[in-house]
């Protein structure tokens, strides 16, 4: 991260361990990460945002194989990065794991999953948070089923 | 509004500059714009200078004073502001120029951009070139500008069809075009092998798809076109400048192809200039990756969204194309300080609309376009000039 330190972390666990998003109370539209207000509603929905967490559901509209990676991702590459477009509605950028690089294409089904993302060098903190994989690796049919259903 | 001339510009050389520093690139090219436009240096009534990370780059930033005081203008006070906007901090530091003499406040003033890159290393470059992007929700995960990019030429090769190809011959015919340039940091050609043989380095882009990592400055002296004439024969006029935002991370953008920064300014300076995009005779553009080239002339409205990649197959971009884009050979062969870039495009556009650019020269320029983006298209600034 390089600068910032811990707390600049810490205060986005919600988001980045649980997917916490919010909702507009007047015109229903989701959001990752959470927005003070909503854009379009503006001071409509001042008071009204709610949390909501989001499922980790999406599908992959597009992605990237990093081989060229900044200094804290030297050593995973090559890696995927993609963009999920969440069951919910909202997008978000995201590594995709336990996925061959020559199997990943867009359209593919994925489910969040809790991994490590970087460290801050040989002693500072570890940063955890989502990565999203294919849900046909999930391991029960049961979990498979819920990643298909929308 | 008072109407604003461009009436000196000033470029250093491109490159791995090693042996000049900061201050030494900066005071090079405003020199030469100073001498190019005619006046003497009394008369200067602000700075303005376009740099995206002096901090990162060379660990100093209140670069605004440094540059006047490097510059020997210290002793007289000018007012001088830095300007920073990613990689659209050149743009924007002639709008701020422009406007300050628009405005009826200025009559002279003096628009400078800078980036020295190379004292960091490679994987530095990468990591202060990401902070124009969201830090928080797309590098920490791990998301670099050329992976940004490189999703959007994924998902435009997976909505039009755009080929790998395609992408190759914007760097083909940018580095065609770098060849004819003195100042360009690669003055080489190349063919369709290297492109698609080079290093991957985010797929599907790849070495040959980047803009390098460049040290370079570039600087306008602007005036009030009033009192232009008493310093040049030939000013250039800005007609329009066209400004716009979007958010940051390229996942909340409304389409992944599409920059609505790049239309909204683009329809703003259109505007302003009470002009089409079919009178534009040579346009520069932000080709920091190939895919922003292609997206560029779609989204500048010079083709249909998704026909950028055809466009670029059927030559209408080359040198001597229906639209010369790039004249200078873009950011991929002239090379991509960032903060200089932008001011860099408008100098192009001013040698080409005074009949300067040489063996680039495009024939009959009258009317340029430059268009500067800044990260993935959270910022965007289009101006057009126009022979007089």
């Amino acid at each position: 991260m390089g600068c910032g330190g811990v707390a600049r972390f810490w205060r986005e666990i919600p988001q980045r361990y649980n997917l916490i998003g919010n909702i507009c109370g007047s015109c229903n539209k989701t959001f990752f990460p959470p927005k003070e207000a909503c854009p379009y509603c503006r001071r409509k929905s001042m008071g009204k945002m709610q949390d909501i967490k989001f499922s980790g559901k999406g599908e992959i509209i597009t992605y990237t194989i990093i081989h060229s990676a900044s200094e804290n991702f030297q050593k995973q590459v090559p890696y995927i990065m993609a963009i999920i477009k969440l069951n919910e509605g909202p997008k978000i950028t995201a590594q995709i794991v336990d996925c061959d690089i020559e199997n990943i294409k867009i359209g593919m089904k994925v489910d969040s999953t809790f991994r490590k993302i970087q460290e801050d060098g040989y002693t500072g903190a570890i940063y955890y948070g989502y990565k999203f994989r294919p849900c046909n690796v999930l391991v029960t049919n049961n979990e498979k089923e819920k990643c298909e259903t929308k | 509004m008072r109407d604003v001339a461009v009436i000196g510009v000033g470029l250093t050389k491109f490159g791995e500059l090693w042996d000049k520093s900061f201050r030494h690139l900066i005071t090079e090219a405003g020199s030469k714009a100073i001498f190019d436009s005619g006046i003497g240096g009394l008369e200067i009534d602000a700075m303005y200078v376009g740099s995206m990370s002096s901090g990162r780059f060379i660990g100093q930033e209140h670069i605004g004073a440094l540059v006047a005081d490097a510059s020997g203008f210290s002793h007289l006070n000018i007012p001088s502001t830095r300007v920073e906007g990613a990689c659209a901090s050149g743009g924007l530091a002639v709008r701020e120029g422009y406007l300050s003499i628009a405005s009826g406040l200025n009559d002279i003033v003096v628009v400078g951009g800078i980036e020295k890159m190379n004292d960091v290393g490679g994987n530095a470059a990468t990591e202060t070139l990401a902070t124009a992007l969201d830090q928080e929700w797309e590098a920490f995960f791990g998301a670099t500008l050329s992976g940004v990019y490189a999703m959007i030429a994924n998902r435009h090769m997976y909505e039009y069809g755009t080929t790998r190809e395609n992408l190759a011959q914007v760097a083909i015919k940018n580095h065609a075009n770098g060849a004819l340039n003195p100042f360009a940091q690669y003055q080489r050609e190349i063919k369709m092998e290297h492109v698609l043989n080079a290093a991957t380095v985010a797929y599907p882009l790849g070495l040959f798809d980047c803009s390098p990592v460049t040290d370079g400055a570039a600087a306008l002296v602007l005036c009030s076109l009033e009192k232009a004439k008493k310093f040049t024969e030939k000013p250039v006029k800005i007609i329009a400048s066209g400004q716009a935002s979007d958010s940051l991370a390229l996942h909340e953008r409304r389409d992944i192809c599409t920059l609505d920064s790049t239309v909204i300014a683009a329809k703003k300076a259109y505007k302003q200039a009470n002009i089409t995009h079919k009178d534009i005779d040579l346009a520069e553009v932000h080709d920091c990756f190939t895919i922003a080239e292609i997206c560029a002339i779609e989204d500048l409205g010079f083709v249909k969204k998704g026909e950028g990649g055809k466009a670029v197959e059927e030559n209408i971009t080359t040198l001597n194309g229906s639209l010369p884009v790039n004249t200078s050979g873009g950011l991929k062969s002239k090379g991509h300080p960032v903060g200089a870039t932008g001011v860099a495009q408008i100098v192009e556009i001013v040698k080409q609309l005074r009949g300067e650019a040489d063996k680039r020269q495009v024939k009959d320029a009258e009317i340029g376009l430059a268009h500067n983006v800044g990260g993935s298209g959270a910022t965007c600034i289009v101006h057009i000039l126009e022979a007089i």
